[in-house]
């Protein structure tokens, strides 16, 4: 699967206590070589303590952390090879830019000549070429943000962590640094380990995602596998919007009465006479909720079962007027067999 | 429209106000400075008999004023180094570590603050004694420490808390290890802290009566030495100049320090 044989991360049966709190309990995990791995939860459901343990600021309860196949989970942070981007920054507010990003160089005695050069050489990789004497204080929140970038990248670690650095930004901003995040990873080639609870952030930058609940991982995949094939009825309702079926209806669906899930945009919402295609299940129903969102619409459908079942179309022909009218009214749901995807439980 | 509008332009009565507060507070200090140069060596006449200097040539001949000048110097700066550490441990270990009772060790630390003098300078004098401890300079230190400490760990501490706490982790993160954490960047952080409750501490030790009569033993300190004065009606022209040599003295450092701290919550107000 892998060029590299060691995984830049494993993680061995790790877990964290605190008090009788199972943070993380009993995670295995590996994160390869030069990927862009994203750590995707709800607050509290361990990521952040994850990599807190890799940077080295929390040790493992019990378990083992090898950096690289190195046991690392007794290091203090500033003997791993490992850098991380914190959530609030944490730039020294009494440093200009360039002190900040070369901290890491002159704590390690590196010559001032190239400290200064290296400090360059970020500040341009980030797009901040020219900023180095200025203060923190004074640059705008996205610009901190790439201080905060370059001055962790600075020591070129082996892996980089990123504590949900985008959380502070707005809408614009995160998405042009969504961008600019993958390219520098591309181009800087370190392993990047992202924490979010942004399912939408983790689908666009990843190479892979492991998705995490209650200190343990649901499921671990690339954005596809994740969104299509969701392997458990949290991860289909944590990753995007699903419907889960299960019971009678689902037996007369697939045959099985076991739960499985069904995006909204997979669903077509037809007329009461819609013949299904080959392939093809259907459901029938009533129109209960209309809401309209500009580029698309979405419909709750209450069907014959009992299930309230999301469906969304796109807008391609029709009005705000045209959707709102079918408020009300029976309608038929047809998906393609494909589109079912069992969560198990 | 208007009356949304605060008006800068302060009224009559308000600056009449301000400056009756100010007379209030500096009118008596003016005065001893004006009597310095009575040639009257016992009583406050006004106008002036006279203007003379002599007083300050006086003072300068007066042996035992010098040796508690000095005295008071030694305890002040002694007791702030010693605060200056002691309160920084403290202010580090209540704000970094949270420990059973750690609320109550904070509380007895700012307990001696509140407590009169007069209460710890008797505590000092019955511990002192119940040790056959022997009154010296550094019994003098030990009670002046025991508010000094209070003033530089509240300090430090408001600081702690104003401080981001994941820089600590960002410095130790970027290689540096717990001395090069302190150093670079803990320390340039609560430096204006460490000044101004260093400053603090030492006004405070340096005009101390209550705690140093139980403490000091046959030594005089400054304040002691102007408070024997008072019994001696004819040297009361040297105890004005030795009053204003005090606040000259004082004045400087107390100046100092307005002007770097009023600097450092400037580029603070910049990061909002």
């Amino acid at each position: 699967m892998s060029n590299s044989p060691t995984p830049a991360i494993r993680f061995n049966q790790v877990s964290r206590y605190f008090g009788d709190v199972k943070a993380v309990d009993q995670v295995n995990l590996e994160v390869r070589d030069g990927e862009f791995f994203s750590m995707l939860g709800p607050s509290g459901s361990g990521k952040t303590t994850c990599l807190r343990m890799i940077a080295g600021f929390d040790r493992p309860t019990s378990g083992q952390i090898f950096l690289y196949g190195q046991d690392v989970s007794n290091l203090p942070p500033y003997e791993r090879d490992v850098n991380t981007v914190f959530q609030d920054y944490a730039l020294f507010p009494h440093m200009n830019v360039a002190d900040n990003i070369a901290y890491g160089l002159m704590v390690k005695k590196v010559k001032k000549s190239e400290r200064i050069r290296r400090a360059d050489e970020m500040l341009e990789l980030v797009r901040l070429t020219g900023f180095g004497k200025r203060k923190p204080s004074q640059l705008s929140g996205g610009q901190r943000q790439r201080v905060a970038l370059a001055r962790a990248l600075v020591n070129h670690p082996k892996v980089l962590l990123l504590d949900e650095p985008l959380g502070a930004l707005d809408l614009k901003l995160r998405q042009q640094m969504q961008v600019e995040l993958k390219s520098i990873q591309q181009r800087v080639g370190i392993t990047f380990i992202f924490v979010t609870h942004d399912q939408e952030e983790a689908l666009t930058m990843s190479d892979r995602i492991a998705v995490f609940n209650e200190g343990k991982i649901s499921q671990v995949g690339t954005p596809a596998e994740i969104y299509e094939r969701p392997a458990s009825p949290f991860v289909a309702g944590f990753v995007g919007t699903s419907n889960l079926i299960g019971g009678e209806v689902a037996k007369r669906l697939t045959g099985s009465d076991k739960l499985f899930s069904i995006r909204p945009e997979k669903i077509h919402l037809g007329n009461v006479n819609s013949q299904p295609e080959a392939g093809m299940v259907f459901l029938d129903g009533a129109v209960r909720d209309v809401v309209y969102l500009g580029l698309f619409t979405r419909y709750l459908v209450e069907t014959e079962g009992g299930i309230d079942l999301m469906v969304v179309e796109q807008n391609l022909k029709t009005t705000s007027m045209d959707v709102l009218s079918v408020k009300g009214q029976k309608v038929r749901l047809l998906w393609h067999k494909d589109h079912i995807n069992p969560v198990g439980g | 429209m208007r009356s949304n509008s605060f008006d800068p332009k302060a009224s009559w009565g308000l600056k009449l106000a301000a400056l009756g507060g100010l007379l209030f507070l500096h009118a008596p200090i003016l005065i001893i400075f004006l009597y310095t140069l009575t040639p009257d060596e016992t009583t406050y006449t006004f106008p002036l008999p006279g203007i003379t200097f002599k007083w300050f040539g006086v003072a300068l001949q007066r042996e035992d004023l010098w040796r508690a000048l000095t005295l008071s110097l030694k305890v002040a700066t002694v007791a702030t180094i010693a605060a200056l550490i002691l309160g920084t441990l403290a202010a580090a270990a209540v704000y970094r570590s949270s420990f059973f009772g750690r609320e109550a060790v904070s509380f007895l630390l700012i307990l001696p603050i509140a407590l009169p003098g007069i209460v710890t300078g008797i505590a000092l004098r019955t511990a002192l004694g119940g040790f056959d401890i022997p009154f010296s300079f550094w019994t003098i230190v030990i009670g002046h420490a025991t508010f000094c400490v209070v003033v530089v760990y509240n300090n430090v501490l408001a600081r702690f808390r104003r401080m981001q706490g994941s820089q600590i982790e960002a410095s130790m993160d970027l290689g540096a290890n717990s001395f090069q954490t302190f150093r670079y960047v803990i320390f340039p952080n609560i430096a204006t802290a460490l000044l101004a409750g260093g400053m603090l501490a030492f006004a405070l030790s340096f005009d101390e009566v209550i705690v140093t009569t139980f403490t000091a033993g046959q030594d005089t300190t400054l304040p002691i030495w102007i408070f024997s004065q008072l019994t001696r009606p004819r040297d009361r022209p040297v105890t004005n100049v030795v009053a204003m040599l005090v606040m000259l003295i004082t004045f400087v450092p107390i100046f100092l320090a307005q002007r770097l701290s009023a600097q450092s919550s400037d580029t603070e107000g910049e990061t909002k």
